[in-house]
């Protein structure tokens, strides 16, 4: 327990060091991870250089990082959301996928209106489907009191079966079986091309509408959290349950909205990738991806702020990306996750020690002077 | 470390052989020679940011002294304590033990110099005995074999000298907290403790363990140990100790020997102004018209059990209706009936002839009940906002906090200025989150909240609970002047004293039913406790 060094409990953390200790984080990591890469015979700075041409300045790269980062940022802000509640959506994920549900139906069922009203019907769909998965947890969390994390959970798996007899063990609506190798090959119908979104191109370089609207969706929450009443009632609700239902809060009608939110983000995620990327339901390519995990990593990351979110899931998208790019037979397969482990690592553990002060033992305190009188006469400390 | 305790017992924190180390201690410390000092704080300081919790303080206690340390809450001494036992580490300032100057940097280097702290929240393994908790963690020998039987005699030879009678091999879930309180001094002074700190310890006792605590203290004080007795209670402190160090605001005030002091000095040492114990006179009004009604109304408790059977009661604008019982009779479902948080199962609750509508906590508040509840810290604040988000906690869906659709932080503010200068809550800002103030500040914001809305009937349960002499004082002034201003105020308390001191009538509550109500000034001591005790 002794040592040369104290450790003490900071009252109140300054805002510098709020951004400070995840940049310091992030480069931590970096030369832990370095160091993995000497020893398994790699050059770091090769390999760091790669991984940023990968995900940067290469042909493409940029766009291809906006790719991966923007089903993240739907779901990093559904699980930032809820979290801020204390209401633990797992679901992010089953959400996901249903969202891709709706939002194929209605892109499939409405193709013939026009393409912006097309568009709008693809996002309230994937957003509305997400929404309904989301309530059932909900529904469970608020009038039978069972644990959200489980049954969102569970739900994912639902979820995930549910998308597969869609496509290949049932004749569904979703599936294709206009043409004779379907039946071998099953896939899902593709969309009208009016039913694929616009990006934003500049020169070489696009920018999905997904992720445009995602940042949108980010200042929304944001405002919504920090200076609305809803939002002012989610930060009672998160601290003190009982204190909600004492000052009047409807605690149960507050889990339902909160979750709805949260379920209708990952549902637009589901939306985008359908509107934005693949054009066809693919349950397989959905499941592998695992956005809806990958967004809970992003929302911890970023300490639940939607404005945050934006820059950690363009981060983890560029590691993805960068990740692809490297593969190889020289190069390991789990490394880019493990440094996504050790990014996770770092800065959890970071934010933690920033609320602590740490000095040596000896030294007089001279830097803190003689307090003034009025700051001694507080009633605070006991 | 010395080898073992057990049989030499020749290091500095086990000075004594014999199974438990006492006979190396002078017997009669307490004698006519002069007394060494066991215990010397001079001038330590501590900080935290914005706020100095010890500033300066010194105090010494002698061998086989029982010294007692006062102060309201957050006058710092739970700081001291922490500095005491190596929890924290002072700023500034020196400390001597038994003459030598002493630099704790752990909780495990204060005990080697026999510093042991019995905390008001126990530490205790609840699925182990006794004489295992006694060892727990503590292992001064370098033998690896545990002997049960060696530690229970030890134990059970201390608990007899020490009249702290407990069953070695007890399991601590099967003990009372009296009991529990015992193994924890049992264990400090098994493990060497010269001097002990017991942290408001009477809190978890009944009066009877409280007498039975104090004849222990006095028997450790007259074997040479050195008892730092931490409270805010005058009468205990007066009763136990030897000599009174007062806090307040963070500084030692003075130390006082207990011989030649009384309640009233100490209380106005310890509030730094002068403070009557008397009571608050309160004015008889002629009762205005009847605001809140009870009808025939049951509700369940906790457990699925009825709670409430068919209560029938009325409070008047402008008076106190004390409503006494012991502690567990239906009074807290009472309050939650009234205040919306507990449904009925039959009955009705009126105010001002409208009916509450049942179990509805935002139609009881819109309607005008305010209500501040027992359970202080978990339901009537919440604890990791601001004292200004806490002040609007009821009132943020009004207009007033609001800028357009959105709230207004600065109307927040605003209104938490106000309401710190008029309830006098010491805060360092209205900034501050609220969990970091002391009790009686907490419940001062309660207090504005709650009355900042013009309510018309207040219900307060347990309103002074666990408050020092200067915030209690305070509440019963707020609660007489808001029924002074036409409120129907109804106050549940389990102190008598209060009840009588505050009420214009008193309620007697007997297993979940009234069992009478009179006027207080008719009423006598006798014929309440016999009524708490069920009979009408």
């Amino acid at each position: 327990m002794t040592g040369p060094f104290k450790i003490e409990r900071r009252l109140d953390t300054p805002k510098w060091l709020k951004v400070a200790v995840p940049i310091a984080s992030i480069f931590l990591a970096a030369i832990i991870v370095g160091i993995l890469l000497l020893a398994t015979g790699h050059n770091p700075f090769t390999t760091y250089h790669q991984m940023y041409s990968a995900s940067v300045t290469a042909d493409g790269a940029l766009s291809s990082t906006f790719v991966y980062a923007t089903p993240m940022l739907f779901t990093g802000l559904c699980a930032a959301f809820a979290f801020r509640m204390r209401t633990w959506n797992i679901g992010g994920e089953g959400q996901l996928y249903m969202g891709a549900v709706g939002a194929s139906a209605t892109g499939l069922v409405l193709g013939d209106w026009p393409r912006p009203l097309l568009i709008i019907a693809m996002i309230l769909g994937g957003a509305f489907a997400g929404m309904l998965w989301a309530e059932i947890p909900a529904l469970l969390r608020a009038y039978l009191r069972t644990n959200e994390i489980l049954t969102s959970l569970m739900l994912n798996y639902v979820a995930g079966f549910f998308m597969y007899y869609l496509i290949y063990d049932s004749d569904s609506y979703w599936r294709d079986l206009s043409t004779p190798g379907a039946s071998v090959f099953p896939t899902g119908k593709s969309l009208v091309p009016s039913a694929s979104w616009p990006g934003i191109t500049i020169g070489s370089f696009t920018i999905p509408m997904g992720f445009v609207l995602g940042v949108g969706l980010a200042v929304a929450l944001l405002g919504l959290i920090r200076s609305t009443r809803y939002g002012f009632e989610m930060r009672v609700m998160g601290d003190s349950p009982q204190a909600a239902n004492y000052s009047g809060i409807r605690t149960k009608r507050k889990i339902l909205s909160v979750m709805a939110i949260s379920g209708g983000i990952a549902g637009i995620a589901g939306s985008s990738q359908i509107g934005d990327f693949g054009h066809v339901l693919d349950p397989r390519g959905l499941e592998q991806a695992q956005y809806g995990y990958t967004g809970i990593v992003v929302a911890a990351l970023a300490l639940y702020n939607p404005l945050a979110v934006v820059l950690v899931s363009l981060l983890i998208g560029g590691l993805t990306n960068a990740g692809f790019a490297l593969e190889g037979p020289s190069f390991p397969t789990g490394l880019v996750g493990t440094m996504e482990g050790i990014i996770l690592f770092t800065v959890l553990g970071g934010e933690i020690l920033a609320r602590y002060r740490i000095g040596l033992h000896h030294r007089a305190p001279t830097t803190v002077g003689q307090a003034p009188a009025s700051v001694t006469a507080t009633g605070a400390a006991s | 470390m010395t080898d073992s305790v057990l049989d030499t017992g020749a290091g500095p924190a086990a000075p004594a052989a014999g199974a438990f180390p006492v006979a190396g201690l002078p017997a009669d410390a307490s004698g006519g020679s002069p007394k060494t000092l066991a215990i010397e704080a001079i001038e330590m300081t501590k900080r935290f940011p914005g706020v100095v919790a010890n500033d300066r303080v010194s105090f010494a206690a002698a061998e086989g002294e029982v010294h007692a340390l006062l102060g309201e809450n957050g006058a710092g001494k739970t700081t001291l304590c922490n500095l005491l036992m190596g929890l924290y580490r002072p700023d500034e300032g020196k400390l001597f033990v038994g003459g030598k100057p002493v630099r704790f940097h752990s909780p495990r280097d204060a005990q080697d110099a026999g510093i042991f702290m019995v905390h008001q929240h126990l530490r205790l393994v609840e699925s182990m005995t006794v004489a295992e908790n006694v060892v727990l963690g503590w292992s001064p020998s370098r033998q690896l074999r545990f002997s049960p039987r060696k530690v229970e005699t030890a134990v059970a030879e201390a608990a007899e000298r020490f009249q702290m009678p407990v069953d070695p091999k007890a399991r601590i879930w099967q003990l009372s907290l009296g009991e529990r309180q015992r193994v924890e001094i049992l264990k400090a002074l098994y493990r060497g403790a010269k001097i002990l700190i017991l942290d408001e310890p009477t809190t978890v006792l009944t009066p009877q363990e409280a007498e039975q605590l104090f004849s222990s203290v006095h028997d450790m004080a007259g074997a040479g140990r050195t008892v730092i007795f931490i409270s805010h209670k005058l009468p205990e402190v007066l009763s136990v100790a030897d000599c009174v160090t007062i806090l307040r605001q963070g500084r030692s005030i003075t130390t006082v020997p207990t011989a030649g002091t009384d309640a009233d000095d100490l209380a106005g040492l310890m509030v730094g102004r002068e403070v009557s114990l008397e009571a608050t006179t309160k004015v008889p009004d002629v009762p205005g018209p009847v605001v809140l009604e009870l009808t025939g109304v049951s509700a369940r408790g906790d457990l699925g059990a009825e709670a409430l059977r068919e209560v029938t009661l009325e409070v008047h604008a402008g008076e106190i209706l004390g409503i006494a019982g012991v502690s567990g009779n239906g009074q807290r479902e009472l309050a939650e009936v009234i205040a919306g948080l507990r449904p009925t199962t039959q009955g009705q609750v009126t105010v001002g002839g409208k009916q509450v509508p049942d179990g509805d906590p935002r139609a009881a508040i819109d309607i005008g009940i305010a209500y501040v509840p027992e359970d202080r810290m978990g339901t009537g604040i919440s604890p990791n906002l601001t004292i200004a988000e806490n002040l609007v906690l009821k009132s943020y869906r009004g207009k007033n906090m609001r800028r357009g659709p959105l709230l207004s932080t600065r109307k927040e503010i605003a209104n938490a200025k106000v309401m710190i200068e008029r309830f006098d809550i010491r805060a360092p800002g209205p900034r501050t989150l609220i969990r970091q103030l002391s009790g009686g500040n907490i419940q001062k914001v309660l207090l504005a909240r709650e009355l900042s809305s013009d309510p018309r009937v207040l219900v307060a349960a347990s309103p002074t609970r666990g408050l020092d002499v200067g915030a209690t004082q305070y509440v019963r002034g707020i609660l007489a002047e808001t029924a002074r201003n036409g409120v129907a105020v109804m106050m549940v308390s389990e102190d008598l004293d209060e009840i009588f001191e505050l009420s214009d009538r008193i309620a007697v509550f007997y297993n979940g039913r009234v069992v009478g109500v009179v006027s207080t000034a008719e009423a006598n001591r006798q014929q309440i406790g016999l009524m708490m005790a069920g009979a009408s």
